[in-house]
């Protein structure tokens, strides 16, 4: 009886070990095939085998020389990380009023943040350009991450729910002790929201670091390009055929952004959850 | 406001205070604050009150005119001496736009000087029953007490409201103009032409049948974009936490992949992986000694390769609320079962699986109407090819918003881009807010 059990159990895990290798294959191949791609000599998407038959570095050197991705990589890292703090400051404190505070309009504003929040973005984007040209601020990465910034409270449930979390007597506690709002906020509840403010940074950071629509929009000189528009023009273009050059750019861009995401795992699943527990 | 006022034992006065407050606050904003005592903040409103005067007599007219008209003169060539000269006439967008802030501004004013004569009545109100009003001060620190939130939320707001809703508003009007490329301003003008715009979508044959085949595609993609990315979550979920998995953080690991790698990268990667000719996915097939498949340029396999590379972006996000999830259910659910000699099978299906789909319900809602408008994936990987020669500016696997980008960015046709974004709003604001209303954040609320 024991045996028969133990022999059942060991079967569903080797076939359970199965499944998570196939699809640590799935997950992984599009990563490994674009870092294989990138050391491949020559500049075609073609290969006979998986493994590059040589390798070379002249790609990623490549990037250097023959486009500046120093100042993509560079502009990219100002414009995402401006956002990131603006971004998340207004996304925190706009979840934070929400949450713990009750006023009049409060729930249809609430109503009205999230309905605006699914319009597609672009559709606005001709009143933008034409209000960012109003402002003299075309062509400047300040418009840029004014917007993002502008944008990202829109966001603002998963803060909401976060603090819902949070007790309410701790606050209570607190405000009997004289603290006032602010101080409140600092001392108490942000240093209980790790997860949040990982998790919502994050999502600022890279929603800021992969668009390239807005930013296609508004940065038009070759030098206020971001990653994301230069890496889309590398191959967008229908005679460009530097495809190895743009898998290195590839992993150039992806390698930070990923290598967060995976030492954040943890606070990912605890933002993540708290957003999915409260809806 | 009663908590920071001292009450004092006042004579009894006549019960005019309120009345006369608030009739001088409707005569100019300011004065009934004045009258009440509240010296500084009465003129302060005062201030704000002839500048809104000023603005309403300067740019008003002006405002008013401009989106009546939308601006009456050409840009023409005319005579000065014997030289020809181009004038420039009224710029209809910029007239809109413009005419759109005033209009903005003066609402703001307006209701702040309808707070004026209610605050004015309430401090009469109050003053009639022998409480001191409030000095500036006192405001102040009542302000900074008990409006907190408003005060919080005036940053971000503000920033949505210029960013966000105005555009919104200017796009929703687009929608009744004649606003295309061809009518591009300052060499033309705009006009209003009301409906036409959703007529002609609506009865033009080649339009109409694109309209529709599209919207039903978007429907389509949603529904298997997100069963099959909350599917894959879910079973990702429970093969890695089930009993007696070792090296757990690893497998979860390697299936965050393609969530953590920056989206426009990925499914750049995955256009050309799926390349029909040179990708390594037929490459592979053609050593297995399988017929290469049209993953990219037959409308129905491009249709499927979508919602493949979708489930491929989205189950990660899915398996990590799942996960967040499991750990909340309690033990002891699983141990009762255990006595009754559930088979494992039933256990997931009678505990997890509901306990899952309780909290996850409106995440699924809410990821569906993200799919509706997820332009990204369609863009990046498919950009709505195969073309479509039925469709107008559409491939096959365009979707509502993808259709609409195409038509403002490419084809200069704003009026109808609007007409579409209009559809798309009315459509997910009614999912959203149905949505909303039922969850828990929002009921709990109800309750307290």
């Amino acid at each position: 009886m024991i045996t028969g059990k133990k022999a059942k159990t060991s079967v569903r895990l080797s076939f359970s070990y199965v499944a998570l290798v196939l699809l640590t294959v799935f997950c992984a191949y599009p990563a490994l095939w674009v870092l294989m791609s990138s050391f491949r000599t020559g500049d075609a998407l073609f290969s006979d085998t998986i493994l590059p038959a040589s390798y070379t570095f002249s790609h990623y050197i490549g990037l250097f020389d023959k486009h500046p991705f120093g100042v993509w990589y560079w502009n990219t890292l100002k414009i995402s990380v401006s956002s990131m703090i603006l971004g998340t400051i207004l996304t925190l404190l706009t979840g934070y009023a929400f949450s713990v505070f009750r006023f009049t309009g409060r729930k249809n504003l609430m109503s009205m943040l999230l309905v605006l929040g699914l319009f597609p973005g672009f559709m606005s984007m001709i009143a933008i350009y034409i209000l960012l040209n109003q402002m003299n601020l075309l062509n400047t990465h300040t418009a840029v991450v004014i917007v993002y910034a502008a944008g990202a409270p829109l966001y603002f449930l998963f803060a909401k729910s976060y603090f819902d979390t949070i007790p309410k007597s701790l606050v209570e506690a607190a405000r009997i002790d004289g603290a006032g709002h602010m101080p409140i906020f600092f001392r108490i509840v942000l240093p209980l929201s790790t997860p949040l403010i990982v998790f919502t940074s994050l999502m600022t950071f890279t929603g800021a670091f992969t668009d390239f629509i807005f930013a296609k929009l508004v940065l038009r000189s070759p030098d206020k390009k971001t990653l994301a528009v230069g890496l889309f023009d590398m191959i967008g273009d229908r005679f460009s055929n530097e495809f190895t050059m743009f898998a290195a750019g590839c992993v150039l861009a992806a390698v930070p952004v990923t290598v967060l995401f995976i030492l954040m795992q943890r606070f990912l699943v605890e933002g993540l959850t708290a957003g999915a527990d409260k809806g | 406001m009663q908590q920071l006022a001292i009450k004092r034992e006042y004579p009894e006065h006549s019960r005019k205070f309120r009345k006369k407050a608030a009739l001088l606050s409707a005569l100019a904003m300011g004065l009934g604050q004045i009258y009440n005592r509240q010296y500084t903040k009465g003129i302060l409103m005062f201030a704000v009150y002839v500048y809104g005067i000023f603005t309403a007599v300067t740019s008003l007219p002006h405002a008013l005119w401009a989106l009546a008209t939308l601006g009456e003169t050409e840009t023409h060539l005319q005579k000065v001496g014997r030289l020809y000269k181009q004038v420039m006439g009224d710029h209809s967008i910029f007239l809109m736009i413009e005419g759109l802030i005033t209009v903005f501004i003066m609402l703001v004013l307006v209701w702040l000087y309808i707070a004026g004569i209610k605050d004015a009545y309430r401090t009469g109100k109050l003053r009639e029953e022998g409480i001191q009003p409030n000095t500036f001060k006192q405001t102040l620190r009542f302000v900074a007490a008990y409006r907190f939130p408003h005060i919080v939320l005036a940053i971000p707001m503000l920033g949505i409201v210029f960013f966000t809703v105005m555009p919104i508003i200017f796009m929703i009007l687009v929608a009744f103009t004649n606003f295309t490329r061809d009518t591009m301003p300052p060499a033309h003008l705009i006009n209003w032409e009301g409906l036409q715009a959703f007529k002609e979508i609506l009865r033009i044959k080649a339009w109409s049948h694109t309209f529709y085949s599209v919207t039903l595609w978007t429907f389509i993609w949603a529904f298997f974009a997100t069963i099959t990315g909350y599917f894959g979550g879910f079973a990702a979920a429970l093969l890695v936490q089930q009993k007696g998995i070792r090296f757990r953080s690893f497998w979860r690991t390697a299936f965050i992949l393609p969530f953590a790698i920056p989206m426009f990268v990925s499914t750049l990667i995955l256009r050309n992986i799926f390349n029909g000719q040179f990708g390594p996915v037929n490459q592979y097939l053609g050593m297995l000694g399988i017929a290469k498949a049209p993953w990219l340029s037959d409308p129905l396999w491009a249709k499927i390769t979508l919602i493949l590379a979708n489930f491929w972006l989205s189950f990660p996000v899915s398996m990590l609320m799942i996960i967040g999830i499991l750990s909340t259910i309690p033990k002891d659910m699983y141990e009762a079962a255990d006595i009754d000699g559930a088979s494992g099978f039933q256990k997931t299906r009678l505990i997890t699986f509901p306990m899952v789909m309780f909290s996850m319900a409106p995440l699924i809602i809410m990821q569906f109407v993200g799919n509706i408008n997820n332009f990204n994936i369609v863009y990046l990987l498919t950009n709505g090819k195969p073309l479509n020669g039925d469709f107008q500016f559409a491939g096959h696997t365009d979707i509502l918003i993808t259709w609409l980008f195409k038509l403002s960015m490419e084809q200069g046709k704003y009026n109808y881009a609007s007409v579409i974004g209009i559809f798309i709003f009315i459509v997910l604001s009614a999912f959203a807010i149905w949505n909303v209303r039922r969850t828990k954040a929002f009921k709990e609320e109800e309750a307290s």
